[in-house]
């Protein structure tokens, strides 16, 4: 709890009032704590603490029930991403063509560990559990885009080539 | 929507896409009868939209519209072909050409040359369907297809699937009428006992009887859930069959739904599948609006509705009662069983719970009969399976092949064999809950017992093969790295013993073990064997189990000799550069990701050591094998 109190809480009116409308939709209908937490996530992009309150009183359950649930599934963050996720993926199929290695390459290009935002936060680290593109082992994804065949020295081209599209703009 | 209305429908469409499913001459007979000269077929599935399809289907419409031979050919979406290794693929029907890993400047070349001068692109083509003599072999009769018998998978590839009225063309709702129309519940529940069909999930429960508990549950309230939290990680069987083929999934469980009594329905999916989510949002709404979900489906008096629930990222969320916790909105945590789901499920009710590859197979039962679908398959193990082939083979991708097929089959002549020379190994199966069948048994059948004996399972159709530079004891570590990520921990032997195991897998690959640590491992798994609340637990220590009876010898190397025979465990490692052979060329020091390679141009370089990470970057970049591994 203590390292995303470090984080400070940015949420907009508009991005408030967002959340409300998906509490008003969810609320009432059996299992709504999910689809409120994913959508919400959608709208913050993670899952602070105030968040997570909003929806407890909203939805009318209690905040440690909410928490239990965020904390429990992968799919939840409770502290933000950087700006580019990087997801490598270490499914079986990927496991063994040795996306190990991109993993290693990657978080020695950006100083950071998986699960770990850059101190620019431009870019963060996760690894995932087959993105289903098994044809492509080993993959990773930064946002949208998927890198697929890859091998540890390409790590630093792709890297590069994000930070360089940034300083350009 | 009356039969007459669906009768219609069909006839419109089938044509169309019989050219895609007949022998070429055949199918240019049928072509002549459609309003299009030629069809060109582009996967959608996620493999090729990682590999870039979008941008194919985004060149095609442009060059088809330049050309202005727009209205004469029809472009089709296709879920996923199964080689997906070759991706983007294109496939021009009457003639069943196969294009891979094609360019948007090949998709240029193929409009204009094929689909407008008639002349097949022969250097953009699959080089197995190409023969020497200039001839080319159709799709369908490549080593990879020939050997399959597509049940569950056979619209994927084949129609969009996002067009309802493609679906219908293949006789699709047919049986949801037939059922509606002139069986009873029990009926339904009955044929599809008979066909011997058991849960693709992986555990092998006679599916007939699952809906039969269900159906004779007490209660007012049931529910039918489908569960397509495919969780093995590198299995996609159940993503491409939602991607391909969305309305068989619909369809069946809306039978179900019938057989059972239930009106409200709920699909679970990994919310990591969003091209699949879509397809199946795309689905629902059409079905809905088409009447094949709703009120008074058929006019038939009977009601069901289907919604989408999204996964969160859960391994367990795959096991049974944690899928109906989570759809409940809780954490996803398993309950004890009895009672079963069939008894008491969903909010309590019963609810009938079903794989989504098992319910890809149920129209056809229905539409076919019992004794069609048993006439496949083993004594025990009726019908197909649906594999998801991965790891070290050429043709990376789907294949259905009916049971009692052996791995040899599905390695050698389906997936085309192990690259680069090597040689197999091990085929793993039955991902985190499973087991690795070792070279020596490849000509085993594939059914659900003769996989158990060998101490593996079937699991949900992961089969993910090895070489000879794979280690078996780090193959075990990875899957209890993943064991241990996704216990629940919510009971002791899974949560506490994952980690033990994991901690005794990791000395092994450190060589810091003794013998005595073997046997360690033997009873720690047992007791979780017999003590684990859900079959997470209970059977993740077989990945390791199977390794030690299959692969001992391996095992005893790192503990007794310290070394790793495959070369794989990195505290087991060294690199080095031999002196007299290194030219002083400088790729491995430039190529380095740490730095740990010093030495100056036209000398001999040196790796330092205690910067090494031991990636093998400069192995692989080394033009005159002066960098060891040892």
């Amino acid at each position: 709890m203590s390292e995303q109190n470090q984080v400070p809480f940015k949420g907009t009116e508009v991005q408030e009032k967002q959340l409300q409308e998906v509490i008003a939709k969810h609320r009432g209908q059996p299992g709504g704590l999910m689809p409120t937490l994913q959508e919400a996530q959608g709208i913050y992009g993670y899952l602070p603490i105030e968040v997570q309150r909003m929806i407890a009183d909203g939805l009318g359950v209690s905040l440690s029930e909410v928490f239990g649930v965020a904390t429990f599934y992968s799919q939840f963050s409770l502290t933000p991403k950087g700006e580019h996720v990087c997801s490598v993926c270490l499914g079986t199929a990927c496991y063994v063509k040795g996306s190990d290695k991109v993993l290693e390459a990657l978080e020695q290009k950006l100083g950071i560990k998986a699960g770990e935002v850059t101190a620019d936060g431009k870019f963060s680290i996760e690894s995932c559990r087959c993105v289903g593109a098994c044809g492509l082992a080993p993959v990773m994804t930064i946002g949208e885009e998927v890198y697929g065949k890859l091998t540890p020295d390409q790590i630093s081209g792709i890297i590069d080539s994000y930070m360089n599209e940034k300083g350009g703009e | 929507m009356t039969f007459e209305e669906l009768t219609q429908i069909r006839k419109k469409n089938s044509d169309l896409i019989k050219v895609r499913k007949l022998i070429a001459s055949e199918a240019a007979e049928m072509a002549e009868k459609t309003e299009y000269r030629k069809q060109i077929l582009v996967c959608g599935g996620t493999g090729c939209t990682s590999s870039g399809s979008k941008k194919i289907i985004d060149a095609l419409d442009n060059e088809l519209k330049a050309q202005g031979i727009e209205n004469e050919i029809l472009v089709v979406r296709t879920g996923c072909f199964g080689l997906c290794s070759l991706g983007p693929i294109v496939i021009v029907y009457p003639e069943g050409t196969f294009y891979a890993q094609v360019t948007p400047e090949g998709v240029v070349r193929i409009v204009d040359e094929h689909l407008k001068k008639g002349e097949v692109c022969k250097d953009l083509l699959y080089k197995e369907t190409l023969h020497e003599d200039g001839s080319i072999t159709p799709l369908a009769e490549t080593n990879f297809y020939k050997k399959q018998k597509r049940i569950a998978l056979r619209n994927c590839g084949v129609i969009d699937p996002e067009n309802i009225e493609e679906y219908i063309g293949t006789r699709g709702y047919e049986a949801l009428y037939k059922v509606l129309d002139s069986m009873t519940p029990d009926e339904v529940c009955q044929e599809v006992l008979d066909s011997g069909i058991r849960g693709r999930g992986g555990a092998g429960f006679p599916t007939g009887r699952k809906w039969m508990f269900t159906k004779d549950a007490p209660g007012d309230v049931k529910y039918v859930a489908c569960n397509a939290d495919e969780g093995d990680p590198g299995a996609f069987m159940d993503r491409s069959i939602l991607e391909g083929d969305p309305h068989a999934i619909i369809e069946a469980m809306t039978i179900a739904s019938y057989a059972v009594g239930a009106h409200q329905g709920y699909v679970y999916v990994r919310a990591e599948y969003p091209v699949a989510v879509h397809r199946l949002q795309v689905a629902l709404d059409q079905a809905r609006e088409y009447g094949f979900l709703g009120k008074d489906i058929f006019g038939k008096g009977h009601d069901f509705d289907i919604e989408i629930r999204l996964g969160a990222g859960a391994f367990v969320c795959g096991e049974e009662t944690a899928l109906l916790t989570s759809i409940e909105g809780n954490r996803g945590e398993p309950r004890p069983r009895p009672p079963f789901p069939a008894v008491k499920g969903l909010f309590g009710k019963p609810t009938l719970l079903n794989n989504v590859e098992t319910y890809a197979n149920i129209a056809q039962i229905i539409r076919k009969g019992a004794s069609w679908y048993s006439s496949m398959g083993t004594e025990t193990s009726k019908g197909t399976k649906v594999f998801a082939l991965g790891g070290k083979i050429t043709n990376v991708g789907l294949v259905e092949i009916p049971m009692g097929t052996t791995l040899r089959e599905i390695i050698e002549e389906i997936g085309g064999g192990i690259p680069n020379g090597k040689k197999f190994k091990a085929a793993q199966t039955g991902g985190p809950s499973g087991g690795c069948i070792p070279a020596k048994y490849i000509d085993t059948p594939i059914d659900y017992e003769s996989l158990a004996k060998l101490g593996s399972m079937m699991g949900s159709g992961g089969l993910i093969v090895m070489d000879e530079d794979n280690c078996m004891v780090d193959v075990s570590k990875f899957y209890l790295e993943f064991t241990v990520d996704e216990s629940c921990g919510k009971c002791t032997p899974c949560r506490v013993g994952t980690r033990k195991l994991h901690q005794l897998l990791d000395k092994i690959s450190k060589g810091k073990a003794t013998m005595d640590d073997l046997d360690l491992i033997d009873q720690l798994a047992n007791h979780m064997k017999s003590s684990s609340l859900c079959a997470l637990g209970q059977s993740a220590p077989n990945p390791v189990l199977s390794t030690i009876k299959q692969f001992r010898d391996e095992y005893e190397a790192h503990i007794k000799e310290g070394c790793c025979p495959a070369g794989v465990c990195k505290e087991l490692l060294q690199y080095e550069i031999i002196a007299d052979k290194c030219k002083g060329c400088t790729l491995c020091a430039r190529n380095c990701p740490v730095k740990a390679i010093e030495g100056t141009v036209r000398n001999p370089h040196v790796i330092d050591k205690s910067k090494c990470i031991k990636c093998g970057v400069c192995i692989s970049n080394c033009k005159f094998g002066a960098v060891v591994r040892k």
